[in-house]
């Protein structure tokens, strides 16, 4: 599950791409865990622009990251969020937990 | 309801056919002529619903699951996704938000989003027979178009 990083001063930008379902979620959850695990940012945006499909497994992935975030002091911005994405994260209701723009 | 159309695919429970199967569901309702929004809907209610059986109905061998997809009269458009693995012992319970038994890769909102993006949800499941979802989506009627 291709992710790319890139890093400046303590921010940390992580865009995600291709379908984020089950049976990628698990790889990019550990791509995700180390690249913060690494440089401990104080500050994380989540690009979702390369998206093109995402279902409650992406849920899982973004809640990982928040919790991964809070327990080193940082914050967490979800960004450039695609229409089908943002369906599945507002009939959830993540936007009370995670900062969606 | 009278069935004008229907396809029945059988896949294992393996993650990779998540995507096979969100695909086979989109491809079928494209003879209702759907708006992207809604095709993005079925895809995803799909892929909550087999990636359920698949990591919940057989939680430790690989075993069949069921797809069925019925264009029905009035451009409803019914899914059905059949295991027979282990059940749920309380349907009820696994069908409140946040609820999993999936550890930290699951969100617990599987069916919540199922709920939310179609029209009509049914859960029946025997412990130890298997669990049958069964959703229903009314599309609406395109301008000009033969629904």
């Amino acid at each position: 599950m291709p992710i790319a990083i890139t890093s400046r001063d303590n921010a940390l930008t992580i865009a995600l791409s291709g379908e984020i379902d089950h049976h990628g979620a698990r790889e990019m959850m550990t791509q995700l865990t180390d690249a913060i695990a690494e440089r401990l940012p104080t500050r994380l945006v989540l690009d979702l622009s390369g998206v093109t499909f995402m279902d409650s497994s992406g849920i899982a992935v973004l809640l990982r990251a928040l919790r991964q975030m809070e327990h080193i002091g940082g914050s967490l911005r979800v960004t450039a969020i695609p229409a089908q994405a943002r369906r599945v994260l507002d009939a959830a209701g993540v936007g009370r937990l995670i900062t969606l723009e | 309801m009278k069935a004008i159309d229907q396809v029945s695919i059988t896949f294992t429970s393996r993650s990779a056919n998540e995507g096979f199967a969100r695909a086979a569901a989109a491809c079928f309702a494209a003879q209702l002529d759907p708006t992207l929004d809604e095709v993005a809907d079925i895809k995803t209610a799909v892929s909550e619903a087999v990636t359920n059986a698949i990591v919940h109905a057989y939680p430790d061998c690989l075993g069949k699951i069921v797809l069925r997809l019925r264009l029905l009269d009035g451009g409803m458009l019914e899914i059905q996704v059949k295991d027979s693995g282990v059940g749920i012992p309380d349907v009820d319970q696994a069908r409140t938000p946040l609820f999993t038994t999936g550890g930290e890769e699951r969100s617990g909102m599987g069916f919540t989003i199922m709920e939310s993006f179609m029209d009509g949800l049914r859960v029946r499941s025997q412990p130890g027979r298997g669990t049958t979802v069964t959703m229903r989506k009314r599309l609406a009627p395109r301008a000009g178009g033969p629904r």
